[in-house]
């Protein structure tokens, strides 16, 4: 018997018993002899709590977190400071262990918390209907391209070179199944998207546009002739974002965006290795029929009290089965619940400080570093400079215990020197001046006192 | 103050939780740094709100969930086992939960073995050799396995246009067929719960591309076929996938690829016990064997002697399922919950999986029970069962539906209901493993109180629940005219 489970011997005769069954072998009976195992698995046998313990520690002493090293790392996910009321609230059993909340009376929290999470989102995005939540952002963009697809019926998808390389991946790999084709729209001497060049790339087959604010290089997009020249022949433009900066930017929605959707880790969700966070997906109203994923909608119980349901459930995939608008089941309840958790904490007027805090000290390291720019026009968290010898820059600021940043030649071979920089509220302008004596330009004056 | 008030409505002017660090550097306007019209004009309407009440905004929201550390949970296809409290913590370290994704892999060595390490597990667990742990979910899962499919048949010059599906599957397999270009072709169930094997034989040409199936199916019964299943499939050139939903009665016992599927899909919050969190997190990673291996997900974890690393470079990979390498806080769970059991308990798991449902089922086979709920497809199931309400319906004039609400006035989750959609008034039962037999009786008193008392007066469960916080609600209302936030 497993520390999970918990038949006695006892109990085991008086269930083969009930059952009418001599063996557990014999509940196996249905299982062809050719198909066994017929000899137990290749792994290493159970151990205790404490040697389980043991063991994740010492793996996981041999990663090196942002709690070692001062980081500028960035690139679609951001080291964030995490409100200690998250971790708090997210460890009740009550948000933990439920399922998917199938039977609403005695669902009501979750429910809630997906319509006060679709209100925030709502809210950054200035688009009126937002789901409970996606998997992740990349995830996220490519169910956008599906909603194009249900919607137009048209077989082109125009990706901006702005838009983060997962997402342009992820179209990339969806698009076969989707029987559509994806084409990149390049970005200009300054790293803004070529909105001429995107205009000439929309035709009549064009289903989506798909923009990135700010884009991945850190450039805050002019959104408006982008939004302009992608809608031209009936496309929808759809508007990657991350929340953070939506605090201090033009909401996507009132630019005539149709869609924004994204990444959401940066809302309370621990780094993770890259997951679990949440993808968000918000909407103009007349896609509301269209969205995936789950929604929860407002609703009057028989007493006349307000209570909160799945809705427009004939979308989904265990309704609708072959007709539903998108697959999704499980998608990220807990992790949209620390997003409207973390959004409730720094409120109307923290939300924008926090924004303003990163655009400023963001534009000050910019300036401090005093190198040369690859996208010089306004950021708000992040900017990718040019580094004379990125490598062994690199080098001498991980020896120093600084994380310089991404470098961009994986995805960017012209940016071959190339270092993507984030700065988040975490990295004080003592960390930045480090990180401009490690890998700033060769001169030592003080900057901007 | 009334209970259900969202966290906008208790916003007042002035309140805050939030202090902003320190403004270290130059305060520069903001619009000298930004162009008039990339600037936000009217702040979002967050709540404002003070840390007390945030807390107890959300406290008070909880209490309103029923939960898997509170009670019962036999959701049929969900596999609702206990989440062992360990996983909690071992996610939490530093070390997992504040590595960032694109840390160098030198310095994320820890985290490459972890993944090394489970995908290995995983793979011997499946009987196939290869593993990719990037997709998210299940039906991301399934996602990456038609896509998979896709590039493997393009790859060899064929261009195929039909997936079959059993008409007991799941949701998510004919949603997944149709996101990934292809069409549904439903394979008929035969009389003892298995695949349709003449349907199945005149349905699979050389149009088609994939079969999908559940071993045990939907129906919690192992397909005794499943040889006949794999040789009529791969005769036709198709590949067989595994949905691995349903994975938590065969651990140790029977492998899916040595039962010929050649894609499998990981419930990591399933049968890995990651916990539900009211809808997700999930993760849905596959695996395969050598000849679709060429196409799984970029990055791969490799390993070099001591040293692991990701490889980018797979020309013929499909790409990216999503950004980054998978959720790896599930990884890090998951991969705790088979270290605690290892060889010996995950068999465990497996084998009190199926005495618990073969239990139960014998309980709900007792008179007073099974002449309303009778069971569909009676023979030994394994993890779960399925039951028809038809007999309430017509005898006590109760509906599943009835049966299930009524549930909650008894503190147990009702089972999965109305599917399987070919069993009429279905009721999917999954006890779990980590039930205990005093748990199972229980509920099977619970289902006979329900029934008793809806022969003296059906009127109670037909207007159930009465017990929790709000009662039923109009859903199709709700669905008539959405409102779907909240506005002052």
């Amino acid at each position: 018997m497993s520390r999970y489970t918990g038949v006695t011997e006892e109990d085991l005769q008086a269930m083969l018993g009930a059952i009418g069954a001599d063996s557990l072998e014999d509940l196996f009976a249905d299982i062809p002899e050719s198909v066994r195992l017929g000899r137990e698995l290749d792994l290493p046998p159970g151990r205790s709590e404490q040697e389980v313990y043991e063991h994740l520690a010492a793996l996981a002493a041999r990663n090196r977190s942002t709690e070692e090293e001062v980081t500028f790392l960035g690139a679609g996910m951001y080291d964030h400071y995490v409100p200690a009321l998250i971790d708090a609230l997210l460890s009740r059993s009550e948000f933990l262990t439920p399922y998917t909340p199938y039977q609403p009376e005695i669902s009501q929290g979750g429910l809630q918390v997906m319509f006060e999470f679709q209100t925030a989102i709502s809210e950054l995005t200035g688009l009126p209907v937002s789901n409970a939540s996606m998997y992740e952002g990349p995830s996220a963009v490519a169910a956008a391209g599906y909603l194009a697809k249900l919607e137009t019926k048209r077989t082109k998808l125009v990706a901006s070179r702005g838009l983060h390389p997962h997402s342009r991946a992820a179209l990339r790999t969806h698009a076969p199944g989707y029987g559509m084709e994806v084409v990149e729209a390049p970005l200009d001497d300054e790293c803004f998207t070529d909105v001429e060049a995107l205009a000439g790339m929309v035709d009549d087959d064009t289903a989506a546009v798909f923009v990135q604010q700010p884009n991945f290089l850190g450039t805050v997009e002019d959104l408006g002739p982008l939004v302009e020249a992608g809608k031209r022949t009936g496309a929808l433009l759809v508007c990657a974002a991350d929340p953070i900066p939506l605090s201090i930017l033009k909401p996507p929605g009132e630019l005539g965006v149709d869609l924004c959707v994204g990444e959401g880790q940066t809302l309370g969700n621990r780094l993770d290795f890259g997951g679990p966070s949440f993808g968000f997906f918000a909407a103009d109203e007349r896609f509301i029929r269209k969205m995936p994923g789950r929604i929860a909608g407002e609703a009057r119980d028989v007493d006349g009290r307000r209570g909160f349901v799945l809705t427009l459930q004939t979308r989904e995939q265990h309704i609708r089965r072959e007709k539903a608008t998108h697959n999704i089941c499980t998608a990220q309840a807990l992790n949209a619940l620390a997003g409207v958790v973390y959004l409730s904490w720094l409120g109307k007027r923290g939300f924008v400080e926090l924004g303003e805090l990163l655009l400023r000290r963001t534009h000050y390291a910019r300036e401090a570093l005093g190198l040369e720019a690859i996208n010089p026009g306004p950021v708000v968290r992040e900017f990718a400079v040019r580094v004379p010898d990125l490598n062994a820059a690199t080098a001498r600021a991980r020896e120093a215990g600084v994380n310089p940043g991404y470098p961009l030649g994986r995805d960017y071979p012209e940016f071959s020197d190339g270092l993507l920089i984030a700065v988040t509220e975490r990295r004080t302008k003592e960390h930045i001046d480090r990180l401009v004596e490690l890998v700033g330009a060769p001169k030592p004056a003080e900057v901007g006192v | 103050m009334s209970d259900t008030v969202t966290v906008f409505e208790r916003s007042r002017h002035g309140r805050r939780a939030f202090a902003c660090p320190e403004a270290d550097v130059p305060e520069v306007p903001v619009d000298e740094l930004l162009p008039a019209g990339a600037i936000r004009e009217r702040p979002a309407e967050l709540p404002e709100i003070s840390e007390p009440e945030l807390v107890r905004h959300y406290t008070t929201l909880s209490s309103k969930n029923f939960h898997l550390d509170e009670g019962f949970y036999p959701l049929g296809s969900c596999t609702m086992k206990h989440n062992p409290k360990l996983h909690e913590r071992v996610a939490a370290l530093p070390g997992h939960a504040r590595l960032h994704p694109l840390q160098d892999p030198e310095y994320a060595q820890g985290a490459l073995e972890l993944m090394w390490n489970l995908q290995a597990a995983l793979g011997e667990i499946a009987g196939l050799p290869h593993v990719s742990l990037q997709p998210s979910a299940g039906s991301h899962g399934e996602l990456a396995g038609l896509l998979l499919t896709r590039a493997y048949l393009e790859d060899r010059g064929e261009q195929r246009t039909k997936v079959l599906t059993p008409d007991t599957a799941h949701g998510t397999n004919p949603a997944t067929v149709t996101m990934a270009g292809y069409e549904v072709v439903k394979v008929g169930t035969a009389e003892d719960g298995g695949v349709d094997l003449d349907d199945l034989r005149s349905k699979a040409g050389d149009d088609v591309a994939c079969l999908m199936l559940t071993n045990p199916n939907t129906l919690g019964l192992f397909d005794r076929n499943i040889e006949e299943i794999a040789h009529i499939v791969h005769d036709a050139g198709a590949t067989l996938y595994y949905d691995g939903a349903n994975l938590n009665a065969v651990m140790g016992i029977a492998r899916p690829g040595d039962m010929g599927f050649d894609i499998v899909h990981f419930n990591l919050h399933k049968t890995f016990t990651q916990p539900h969190g009211g809808g997700g997190p999930g993760a849905g990673p596959i695996a395969c064997s050598d000849r679709i291996e060429p196409f799984l997900p970029v990055p791969q974890v490799v390993r070099e002697g001591d040293a692991f690393g990701f490889d980018f470079d797979r020309p013929r990979s499909i790409g990216k399922l999503r950004g980054f390498q998978g959720n790896f806080g599930v990884f890090v769970r998951s991969y705790a919950y088979i270290c605690s059991l290892g060889r010996d308990g995950l068999r465990d798991v497996s084998e009190v999986a199926v005495l618990n449902a073969n239990y139960l089922k014998a309980l709900m086979g007792e008179p007073g029970i099974a002449e309303y709920l009778p069971i569909a497809f009676d023979r030994t199931c394994m993890h779960e069962f399925v039951v028809s309400g038809r007999g309430a319906k017509e005898e006590l004039g109760i509906k599943t539906l009835d049966i299930a609400k009524r549930m909650l006035d008894h503190d147990v989750h009702p089972p999965t209901v109305y599917f399987p959609l070919l069993v009429d008034e279905a009721l999917m039962i999954e006890p779990t493993e980590t039930e205990t037999k005093e748990r199972l009786d229980h509920f099977a008193e619970v289902v006979r109180a329900i029934l008793d008392e809806a022969k003296d007066d059906p009127e109670v469960a037909r207007t159930a629940p009465h017990t929790t916080p709000v009662r039923r609600l109009d859903e199709a209302g709700a669905a008539k005219r959405p409102v779907v936030r909240w506005r002052p």
